[in-house]
């Protein structure tokens, strides 16, 4: 970091950096690009709630009231494709990239240059995503996962959501080179690898996972891509392709995204419990390991996606027991948090009801996949709302609550201030209430058989659907008031004592003054 | 120590870029593997002759109605089954005509994709001869008549008594070659 000293400007080491527009843009300090990861992924996460609510309201009463239906599909489309690729997984980055360094003793990211290019990217491919809506066409409406032929037919629409995928995938891959690097060379002495904090070491995985399939999807996108302009056959049965070709790669790339976008807020449950339960983590090695068999296991597991695509018995079969058996690690892990809590002196504070609320949640969502992994009921609930459910309890109340934890747990360390405990309360009980009553209805729905992705319903779905929608309205309004908590804070919050968590143990909290100054262990501090 | 950390850093840099253009490069190596594993398992195999195999037991209790459909997609033919449907004894040896009229002025490289339904119907059918072997090439306004040969096994699961096999023409760019040859 000394390299960049500058000569002319009277500032002194710690704050040299240009003012205004042009600080965030030129930036390499690991957390203003957190900073600005988190920033964007709320953005996106509103783009993308919005999108939910206009599919709420059109699902409010049976028939066509306010979107027509092909409207209506590229929502769902572009719901699908913001929460999972502007939002959710922004934001781990963002978490990363503030805490990893702090966490491991470490002055910033191993390649800082790098690091300000992978988050620049991200605002482009949202734009093509956003403007898409605007070109002739439309945006893609083929679903997020953009199966052909509704995806080698589309018109402009499905080119922008294509080259955003490719954008998306490389923002990704140079994030996670860079968090690989950072966590593997440059760590405080004595900070050995099972010393590391857990959401240090889920984020290790996790970025591992992501150099792994991230290439795949960007191959999957360019097949798309040529055979859709350059006259290559790989998923057109007319020139010798195969459809169902693109739904295996496909989901060679998107079972272990979905562990991507959940293996981070394990870590972030992991720092949580422990801090308000005032106890050490229980079974942090069984823990990690955990961590890395469920990063194995998702990467054999991608057909249970595609048990109606037509398989044979015994790949079914395969894909059925492989899948039940991520259960296995999954399990010791929300034993192991229910054990740091067992006899703990736990306090309530608002990131501990979010990581209470999260295992709550995530374990029904953990058991409906566990449901649905099994062929036979899968087939029957194939593409219903059963699988809406299923996978919102573990996007939703799962990733989303945990990035809620971190975001409370942390923002005294990032501001220096406290945010309202009271409104913090309010955030989690009216997201608790209206998240249940916008997806525990979807299972019964998914039941009865009411598909996915269409804008009308037969009328005895309609009771149920009214209760989604205006538990999904609640639940819009009451993010709202979490931007409002955290603008209060930054703006207005009351200073934070340097330790506002007496139970905290990792060293952003134990060796660095609140709020964190900009460069951070730039001696590295040795861990005994 | 800061410079030392630098290099440590660039090359595990270059590893992992390296990693990520292998990894680019199996999702395309997924493809032959996956055409691979379906030959060699014998899954969708739809455009490959089947070998006579003589003296079949025909089951004369059962009768089993074939609809014949024919499709072209994207290119000016006429194609139909010369006869909508036959009706036969599951084991029995089956002859059945399709026309294929180019209605335009230019040759045409084509290629027939088959489909059927119920959709294992696949397990169940012994293709002999069939015109979506491979490819035709029809020169302007060709007509041509051309035999489909097969054998529906009597292991055809005894409630099914109507299937379809239904052919789509597709065009083939110029110079392509039929898609198994």
């Amino acid at each position: 970091m000394a390299a960049v000293h500058g000569d002319a400007h009277g500032h002194g080491h710690d704050d040299h950096h240009p003012t205004g527009i042009m600080r965030w843009i030129t930036t390499t300090n690991h957390k203003d690009i957190g900073s600005m990861y988190l920033w964007f992924s709320l953005a996106m996460f509103f783009v993308g709630g919005t999108l939910a609510m206009g599919i709420r309201a059109e699902l409010y009463q049976p028939g066509i009231q306010i979107l027509e239906p092909e409207l209506f599909n590229q929502f769902t489309t572009l719901h699908g494709l913001i929460m999972v690729f502007g939002a959710i997984m922004p934001a781990f980055v963002g978490f990363a990239n503030w805490q990893i360094p702090m966490m491991i003793g470490a002055p910033d990211m191993a390649f800082a240059r790098m690091n300000n290019w992978s988050f620049w990217l991200l605002p482009v491919a949202a734009s093509l995503l956003v403007v898409s809506f605007f070109v002739p066409g439309g945006a893609a409406a083929g679903g997020w996962t953009f199966y052909p032929p509704l995806s080698t037919q589309g018109g402009l629409g499905v080119d922008m959501m294509i080259f955003a995928v490719h954008i998306l995938g490389a923002s990704s891959i140079m994030g996670s080179i860079n968090i690989i690097t950072t966590i593997l060379n440059m760590r405080a002495p004595g900070m050995t690898l099972m010393k590391m904090p857990l959401f240090v070491w889920t984020w290790l995985i996790t970025a591992y996972l992501l150099v792994l399939v991230m290439p795949v999807l960007a191959g999957v996108v360019t097949m798309l891509l040529t055979d859709r302009h350059f006259g290559t056959s790989f998923f057109n049965a007319a020139g010798g392709g195969d459809p169902v070709l693109f739904q295996h790669i496909f989901w060679f790339f998107g079972h272990p995204e979905v562990y991507i976008m959940i293996l981070p807020s394990f870590g972030i449950v992991s720092e949580v419990i422990p801090t308000f339960s005032r106890k050490p983590l229980f079974g942090y090695s069984s823990m990690v390991y955990a961590t890395a068999s469920i990063a194995i296991l998702s990467c054999v597991v991608w057909a249970h996606h595609m048990f109606t695509a037509g398989m044979p018995v015994v790949g079914q079969l395969f894909f059925m027991y492989a899948t039940m058996l991520i259960a296995v690690p999954t399990g010791v892990k929300v034993f192991n948090w229910t054990a740091t809590m067992w006899r703990g002196s736990m306090t309530f504070e608002t990131p501990m009801l979010f990581a209470i609320g999260f295992i709550f949640l995530f374990v029904i969502g953990g058991f409906s996949g566990v449901i649905c992994a099994i062929v036979p009921i899968d087939i029957q609930v194939q593409d219903t709302y059963y699988v809406i459910a299923h996978f919102h309890y573990v996007l939703v109340s799962g990733s989303l609550f945990a990035l809620f934890a971190g975001a409370y747990y942390w923002l005294p360390k990032w501001t220096g201030n406290m945010y309202n405990e009271t409104l913090g309360k309010w955030h989690f009980w009216l997201s608790m209430f209206f998240f249940n009553l916008t997806f525990f209805v979807q299972h019964f729905l998914g039941l009865a058989g009411m598909p996915r992705r269409i804008p009308d319903y037969a009328l005895q779905f309609a009771d149920f659907n009214k209760i989604s929608s205006l538990g999904a309205f609640g639940f819009g309004l009451t993010q709202v008031l979490f931007v409002y908590i955290v603008i209060n804070c930054i703006r207005s919050g009351e200073k934070s004592p340097e330790k506002p968590w007496d139970g905290a143990t990792t060293l952003e909290w134990t060796h660095l003054p609140t709020p964190a100054p900009y460069h951070s262990f730039e001696t590295p501090p040795v861990v005994k | 120590m800061a410079n030392s950390n630098a290099i440590v850093n660039i090359t595990m840099r270059k590893k992992l870029l390296i990693f990520t253009l292998m990894m680019f490069a199996f999702g395309y190596a997924l493809v032959p593997i996956y055409e691979k594993f379906c030959e060699v398992t014998g899954i969708n195999n739809l455009l490959q002759p089947d070998v006579l195999v003589e003296e079949n037991w025909v089951d004369t209790d059962r009768w089993v109605t074939v609809e014949l459909d024919a499709n072209s997609r994207g290119l000016p033919w006429q194609f139909k089954p010369l006869q909508r449907s036959v009706r036969i004894n599951p084991g029995e040896p089956v002859d059945v005509m399709y026309e294929i009229i180019n209605n335009s002025d230019r040759e045409i490289n084509g290629q027939a994709i088959p489909s059927y339904s119920p959709t294992y119907l696949d397990k169940h059918l012994k293709k002999f001869e069939c015109f979506c072997f491979t490819k035709q090439v029809l020169k302007p306004y060709e007509t041509r008549q051309m035999p489909v040969q097969f054998v529906i096994e009597p292991s055809l699961p005894t409630n099914i008594h109507t299937v379809t096999i239904s052919y789509t023409f597709f065009e083939l760019p110029d110079g392509k070659k039929a898609i198994r040859e």
